[in-house]
């Protein structure tokens, strides 16, 4: 069992890891919800597989009786639902608006706060890592 | 979006839904619930209520600002956390009162519930500012 | 005595829902004052009560540790908790001219006031999961702040700074994880006992690299230190300078702590590790401020080159290293929220932070010239300012373990420092201004002039003090050192037990 939550956890990283390479920002931030999902389980594995009923105490009882999952993960898995479900609640309302008010998603072409302003010396034309203006970097040329 | 069936459903169904998210909170210290959950169930009543009417009557049947609700479910949380300062002990240790005592039966009030009514107030409002700010956006 | 613990994270979080509530009057922002002015006064009494008895711990809801979240405070969290609220409070009296209206509407002094709940809160907490909570708190105010008002700039900035960030998070959360797979427990004290009986020590190791990861990022340490120039120079001056002073030496504490504390097993490959990661954070980040033409930007790219001599402190991990850090983190955030004020001031009355574009400030503003010289001259490493005897101890440090290459970079990027700073004020301040106006401080109103001027010279004081009493201060910074090396008296007052 401990296995194939390995093995799923495995998956989750490394397609998150696949998105977040791209340089559409919405796609990075699939992979981050992805990505958060997989620490989520992770953290889940720590506290070890066990087969128990829920941890709650029964009327009448001060102690679970039988076996009983390990409560401290679930919690900590709880609490960090909740902070990256805020978090990434964030994340796309920005996504959003940048995308309203720059008018892309395209990391290479947000430049905006640190202008390439130098021009290649030799021919007068924009230095390399700039995005040509004419061209704007399509969703093909990303290969999407 | 203009529906007969989901606004008159919504009328019992909001009203239903409010009532039950306090239900959640108030059994949520031994049982399953609590102010995360109560918080949840009752911004769905406005969410459902938004989607049959409009956020503007929705934020009109709130009456108050949604964020300041959360802020100010942030304020009584803490300040069920200090409760604890009067009895000399630790912050957020939890403070019981037992009222009406008569053999087995009591009404026990706790800095607990303070502290889950303000999580149920930061939730529900921090829920409803998200929504209605999305939903007004697109 | 638990409660002295608990007025760091509590006033602030009151001053927060005030401020929220009252953020379309007056009050609001003088509510933000007063709050700040009340976390200085109580954290100042913790620190003398931390100085009194030692360590202290408290046990939230009376919830024995390692089970409950513990907050404890030793040398280090004291003195940072005290740097935070001045330097919160210098930040709050300059917005007090520098917000817009427009801002405090959308609830700025609420962002800021939970900002420094999140900031004294990870200087607190006990525990590694907290210490998350505490980072996220601290994480989503400073989103808000970064992007509140939403020009092109922030936004573009904004979003390199958030989406690196999370990845950071989601690191520092995974290294959570399999810590506690590894130990079955995330109170730090419990750890540093925890991780002594670890058979497997390869896995411990890649945990440690882990968290050196989440928390480079967080302090902006060679190769990830690319959102910080991406994004200090967009937001307002002040929250620029609070950024500027504080989010950054978060990540420094916690790699502090957690280097200290608990992975201390394989020193020999760690804090190697560290040591080359901070000669190169060192370089990288003089030669990127040389490159640039803005003020801002080019003390965003020192915060990274400094942010290099307080990890190469702790990864030379010697008592002197260990004390030079604490101090240059002490005088750094002095220091550097200072510098980000000057900056601001110049932008009010000379038009702009791009050097190319002002000038004339030492004819007609010769105050915030001299004002601008006390830090900068700190930051370079001029005796007898803080500067000085924080790269002494440091260097001292490295030359004591014979790392004569180390000791030689870090004086050079000292003189790069300088050449960078000369930059400055050989264009803002010594030519005329291009457009031909006179940058006067007297053209602001009586009100703008003493909110925007108390908090520089304030923190310029502070600098010179430090600088020509460095005694009290050394003596502190080797007590607070003392104290990370041998963890016992923390560990003993967490637990409550002898180890």
């Amino acid at each position: 069992m401990e296995l194939l939550l390995a093995i799923t956890l495995g998956i989750l990283v490394s397609t998150s890891v696949y998105l977040m390479l791209d340089r559409n920002v919405l796609r990075f931030l699939f992979g981050l919800v992805l990505l958060s999902n997989a620490v989520n389980l992770l953290i889940f594995a720590g506290g070890r597989l066990t087969a128990g009923a829920p941890p709650l105490i029964a009327p009448g009882e001060y102690a679970p009786t039988g076996v009983v999952a390990n409560a401290l993960p679930q919690a900590l898995v709880l609490t960090a639902i909740v902070i990256g479900f805020g978090l990434l609640a964030f994340t796309l309302a920005l996504v959003y608006r940048t995308f309203m008010t720059l008018g892309t998603v395209n990391s290479d072409e947000m430049r905006i706060a640190e202008p390439m302003d130098d021009k290649d010396p030799g021919t007068g034309k924009p230095g390399p890592g700039r995005a040509d203006p004419q061209h704007p970097a399509t969703g093909q040329e990303a290969g999407l | 979006m203009q529906s007969l069936i989901l606004t008159t459903t919504t009328r019992l169904m909001a009203a239903l839904l409010l009532m039950f998210s306090v239900y959640a909170l108030l059994r949520g210290h031994n049982l399953p619930g609590g102010g995360f959950i109560g918080g949840l169930i009752g911004a769905t009543a406005f969410i459902l209520y938004t989607i049959a009417t409009s956020v503007s009557e929705a934020r009109a049947a709130l009456r108050m600002d949604p964020s300041n609700l959360a802020m100010l479910g942030v304020g009584v949380a803490a300040l069920g956390g200090m409760g604890a300062g009067f009895a000399g002990e630790p912050f957020f240790t939890g403070q019981w009162l037992f009222l009406f005592q008569d053999g087995d039966s009591y009404v026990p009030l706790s800095t607990v519930l303070v502290f889950d009514i303000g999580v149920y107030m930061a939730v529900f409002g921090g829920i409803l500012t998200l929504v209605f700010a999305l939903e007004q956006e697109i | 005595m638990s409660w002295l613990l608990v007025y760091p994270i509590l006033i602030p979080v009151m001053t927060a829902v005030l401020c929220y509530l009252f953020r379309n009057t007056v009050a609001g922002r003088w509510i933000s004052v007063a709050g700040t002015t009340a976390l200085l006064l109580a954290s100042l009494m913790l620190m003398s009560e931390v100085l009194d008895q030692g360590v202290l711990a408290a046990q939230m809801s009376n919830w024995d540790a390692p089970f409950g979240i513990t907050l404890a405070a030793d040398l280090l969290g004291g003195v940072m908790v005290v740097i935070t609220a001045i330097t919160g409070l210098a930040t709050v009296i300059y917005s007090l001219s520098e917000i817009p209206e427009r801002l405090e509407r959308l609830g700025f002094h609420a962002l800021l006031q939970t900002l420094l709940m999140g900031v004294c809160g990870a200087f607190l907490t006990g525990d590694l999961f907290n210490l998350y909570v505490w980072f996220e708190v601290m994480l989503i105010s400073s989103f808000g702040l970064l992007v509140l008002g939403g020009t092109r700039e922030q936004l573009d900035g904004g979003i390199k700074y958030v989406l690196l960030n999370l990845i950071s998070t989601i690191m520092f959360l995974s290294g959570i994880g399999l810590l506690y797979g590894l130990t079955g427990t995330l109170n730090m004290a419990d750890l540093h006992l925890a991780v002594r009986g670890v058979e497997n020590t390869g896995l411990l190791t890649t945990i440690a690299v882990m968290f050196m990861v989440a928390f480079g990022v967080k302090a902006a340490l060679f190769p990830l230190f690319f959102w910080l120039p991406a994004s200090y120079h967009t937001p307002p001056v002040a929250v620029s300078a609070i950024f500027a002073g504080l989010l950054t030496k978060v990540g420094v504490y916690a790699l502090i702590r957690m280097f200290t504390l608990v992975f201390d097993q394989d020193v020999g490959f760690t804090h190697t590790l560290l040591l080359w990661l901070a000669v190169v954070t060192m370089v990288t980040g003089v030669l990127g401020a040389a490159a640039m033409n803005d003020f801002r930007r080019i003390l965003s790219f020192h915060i990274i080159s400094q942010i290099g001599y307080m990890v190469l402190g702790l990864a030379l991990y010697t008592p002197l290293g260990l004390m030079g850090a604490v101090f240059y983190l002490v005088h750094h955030i002095i220091v550097k929220a200072n510098l980000f004020f000057v900056a601001g001031v110049a932008k009010r009355i000379a038009g702009s932070t791009d050097l190319a574009r002002i000038g004339g400030l030492y004819a007609h503003a010769p105050l915030l010239a001299f004002l601008f010289l006390i830090p900068a001259f700190s930051l370079a490493g001029f005796p007898p300012l803080s500067g000085f005897w924080a790269k002494y101890v440091v260097v001292k440090a490295a030359l004591d373990l014979e790392m004569w290459f180390v000791a030689g970079v870090s004086l050079a990027v000292g003189l790069l420092t300088i050449f960078s700073m000369t930059k400055i004020w050989g264009a803002a301040f010594w030519p005329a201004h291009p457009d031909g106006i006179k940058p006067r401080l007297s053209d602001l109103p009586v009100g703008d002039r003493v909110a925007l001027m108390l908090p520089i010279v304030a923190l310029a004081a502070l600098t010179c003090i430090i600088g020509l009493f460095p005694e009290p201060f050394v003596q502190f910074a080797e007590r607070a050192a003392g104290q990370l090396l041998d963890p016992t008296d923390y560990v003993t007052t967490v637990l409550g037990v002898q180890p």
